[in-house]
């Protein structure tokens, strides 16, 4: 039997969903939905107008938390990165506070912001500015010195220097860096919404749960996080193959 | 690169001491300013971690995070790596499983934890469920990367010393794609380290997560709050540090381009 | 050219090699047709892109031709076998290993003293002393390029094929690095297949010259190099051959 090789993937997949329904029917009584009680419970969400509301805040806070970070962080990085002397002093309290997961700073943005949208978006916030702040020190960190010196020896002004040599040469690495963040962002927000908030994606997971065990809710909403998390990323990889941004540095 | 003559020696030390206590402050004087009685100062984290230390609280919440993240993250080690050498070396299993381990990996491993609860019901295994999966695919995902990126001529020369498939894959294969699967697993042990603090928040009741959600709800003592939030970041730099050891390898060192 | 017989270590004949390539078929090699004596020391030389690298690769049993067959010591070649090696232009050792890792790496079968013995032999031959625990990544091109002749002496091959494999070396490196194959190839005594576009080299190495046409390669020309070793490089008879083949690449006189 020869398939086409585009049908291989999905026909794996679909034996996954047929294996994970049989396992359902066979143990009635199960809290656990199939696929095709996840189906109905997306189609219920979409009729009762909760699906693109839920979508919509999600990515609302996403899009605040991590744009603030990025505004923030990466200029503050960049200009870390390029005296080193900044660097040398950021470099220990950032590889402190980075590996602290962004929700143990839930209980500080209560405190600060309430239970509320500012709550969520300041936890992407953090969640996204440290990572941001390292990957763009260490862009600058691994700009070869040969393009530094090539683009003082043409005599570049220091703002022809920051555009033409500079910005061009950290791309490719704060694109990469980008992406991965925005998978973190992805990540928090998901968790916020569980704990600080009452909408969202993460607010469906819990709610569905709690209020009646709506375990066929809870998993429409873990599929629906996969989907949107798979297209950011998608989104976030297509810019990376853009063509003007599309060398590296390790390519030689 | 750098913009200005080589630092000294000293400064190595002297510009982060400075950064920290300008930082710390800061941190003291807006809560002196402020007069917040809710918000701790730098000195009242400071009696606040020593008074979990004398309370023998933090060593068991320490322990019991460490454990999780020990067993999550090996299990995912463990089985990862061969699953990953397995997808990067046949390009037909990788095409086939590709699209699944794509569409799985985006969903935030917090989103699985009330299927992990019915699974595992709440306790230690259903965090451990939460971390294994968190590690699991950066790490599949960084040897298939790794192994399809050894170079053709290193593959060739294997071959042609007359390796079997298994020699090609342990001998050659293996040990050019380690630099790319150690960033991965570095990489993994931080998601781990981020994921096993909020599953202590919301799945367990140990561990250091839970050390902060307990010290804001029972008692609104957020010095504790704040020395537990150290601690987790103290612990995440050592975690950090000791797989950057091992990227220092002499074996492992040539992948990496900014070592040496 | 050379006498079938005794001596005879490898026929090609016919050989052909088409990649497919986006639809399109890309003729590579074209009726390539040659018999090597063993101990002989034979270089390709042809215009860049035109097939050089194939052909050592279809020798080597790294691809398999199209049409035509390759015998060695009367046995058709279908695979690569560690009795013939190939080594690389550059980035062929193996760098998480040491250099007396790499030298020892065909070497699994050996008892531990053989092995250790060999080793240190070829460490000896490539003059690599002192660098026993080095890695790759602290040696200098010269030094990986030894290496790799030295991982591919240790297994004693019969045949050694090499591609390019000074082209990526400064030139002064690279006139130290023809004498050592010269002295090695005189006391080892193993038959070479040297690829190279540096038409001084194949002269002041090769026993024969065989001169690649551009893409598909054929075989335009063999020349024999008729001067004892050490050649004399400025000898009436060094600069006429030299000149024959600049003649056969279409570049005499040019410069
Ligand atoms: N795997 C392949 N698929 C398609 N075309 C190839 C492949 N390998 C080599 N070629 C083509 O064959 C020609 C000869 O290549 P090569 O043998 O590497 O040349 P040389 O070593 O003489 O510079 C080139 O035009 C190259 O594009
Ligand atoms: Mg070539």
């Amino acid at each position: 039997m020869k398939l086409p090789v585009w049908l291989r993937p999905l026909l794996f997949i679909a034996v996954l969903l047929a294996l994970w329904q049989v396992a359902i029917d066979r143990h009635p009584g199960q809290l656990l939905p199939g696929p095709i009680g996840v189906a109905k419970g997306i189609l219920d969400l979409l009729q009762h107008g909760l699906l693109l509301k839920y979508v919509v805040a999600s990515l609302f806070r996403v899009t605040w938390g991590f744009g603030l970070a990025v505004v923030v962080a990466i200029p503050l990085g960049l200009m870390l990165g390029w005296h080193r002397r900044g660097q040398m002093a950021a470099y220990p309290i950032v590889q402190l506070f980075r590996p602290i997961s962004p929700l143990a700073w839930i209980p500080l943005a209560i405190l600060w912001f309430g239970v509320s949208d500012l709550a969520a978006i300041f936890l992407i916030f953090v969640g996204c500015f440290f990572p941001l702040l390292l990957t763009a020190m260490s862009a600058v960190h691994n700009i070869p010195a040969v393009y530094v010196n090539a683009g003082r020896n043409f005599g570049l002004s220091s703002s022809a220097f920051v555009s033409r040599v500079l910005y061009p040469a950290v791309i490719p690495q704060l694109l990469t860096g980008l992406r991965l963040t925005l998978g973190i962002a992805w990540l928090v927000v998901v968790a916020a919404e569980m704990i600080s908030v009452n909408s969202g994606l993460g607010f469906l997971i819990v709610d569905a749960r709690n209020a009646g065990n709506r375990y066929d809710l809870v998993v429409a909403g873990m599929v629906l996080i996969g989907a949107i998390g798979l297209m950011l990323d998608l989104a976030m990889r297509s810019l990376e193959r853009v063509r003007s941004f599309h060398w590296s540095i390790s390519e030689d | 690169m750098n913009s200005v003559a080589k630092p000294r020696r000293w400064e190595a030390f002297f510009w982060p001491a400075i950064a920290a206590a300008v930082l710390l402050a800061v941190w003291h004087y807006s809560v002196v300013l402020t007069g917040t009685k809710i918000f701790p100062s730098p000195t009242n984290v400071k009696t606040g971690v020593i008074e979990l230390l004398h309370k023998n609280v933090l060593w068991a919440d320490i322990g019991d995070s460490l454990r999780r993240v020990a067993v999550g993250f090996g299990a995912a080690v463990l089985v990862g790596i061969p699953v990953g050498l397995w997808l990067g070396w046949s390009a037909k299993a990788n095409q086939v499983v590709n699209p699944t381990l794509q569409i799985l990996r985006p969903i935030s491993p917090i989103a699985w934890i009330p299927v992990a609860i019915i699974f595992f019901g709440v306790g230690d295994r259903a965090a451990i469920f939460l971390i294994f999966l968190a590690s699991f695919f950066p790490i599949v995902l960084a040897c298939v990367s790794g192994v399809s990126s050894v170079s053709p001529v290193l593959r060739s020369a294997g071959c042609n010393f007359g390796l079997s498939s298994t020699q090609l894959l342990r001998r050659v294969i293996f040990p050019a794609a380690l630099p790319q699967i150690l960033v991965g697993v570095r990489v993994a042990l931080g998601i781990a380290w981020l994921v096993v603090v909020a599953a202590e928040m919301i799945a367990v009741d140990s561990g250091l997560g839970y050390l902060v959600i307990d010290s804001r709800n029972s008692g609104k003592r957020y010095d504790l709050v704040v020395a537990a939030m150290l601690m987790i970041g103290i612990i995440g730099l050592v975690l950090d540090f000791s797989v950057r050891r091992v990227e220092r390898i002499k074996s492992v060192r040539w992948g990496f381009r900014n070592a040496s | 050219m050379t006498e079938a017989g005794a001596g005879q270590k490898m026929r090609v004949e016919h050989l052909g090699m088409v990649f497919q390539r986006d639809g399109g078929a890309v003729s590579a090699l074209e009726d390539i047709n040659l018999d090597v004596s063993a101990g002989e020391f034979v270089c390709i030389v042809g215009p860049s892109g035109c097939g050089k690298s194939t052909l050592l690769n279809v020798l080597a049993g790294f691809l398999s031709s199209t049409s035509g067959s390759v015998t060695i010591d009367g046995e058709a070649v279908t695979g690569p076998d560690p009795r013939r090696i190939l080594v690389f232009q550059e980035r062929g050792v193996f760098p998480w290993l040491t250099v007396e890792g790499n030298i020892g790496f065909g070497l699994s079968k050996l008892s531990r003293a053989e092995r250790e013995a060999r080793i240190a032999h070829y460490v000896q031959t490539v003059r690599l002393q002192g660098f026993e625990k080095a890695y790759p990544a602290d040696l200098s091109g010269g030094m990986k390029q030894r290496l790799q002749v030295a991982r591919a002496l240790a297994v004693n091959p019969d045949i050694l094929y090499l591609d390019e494999p000074f082209g990526a070396l400064d030139s002064i490196t690279r006139v130290i690095m023809r004498g050592e194959l010269l002295r090695i190839w005189q006391t080892e005594r193993r038959t070479i297949l040297f690829v190279t576009h540096d038409i001084d080299e194949a002269v002041q190495l090769a026993d024969r010259v065989i001169v690649l046409s551009s893409r598909p390669a054929r075989i335009k020309e063999i020349l024999a190099i008729d001067i004892p070793h050490p050649r004399n490089i400025s000898s009436p008879r060094y600069l006429e051959l030299r000149d024959e083949l600049l003649t056969q690449i279409g570049l005499a006189y040019e410069v």
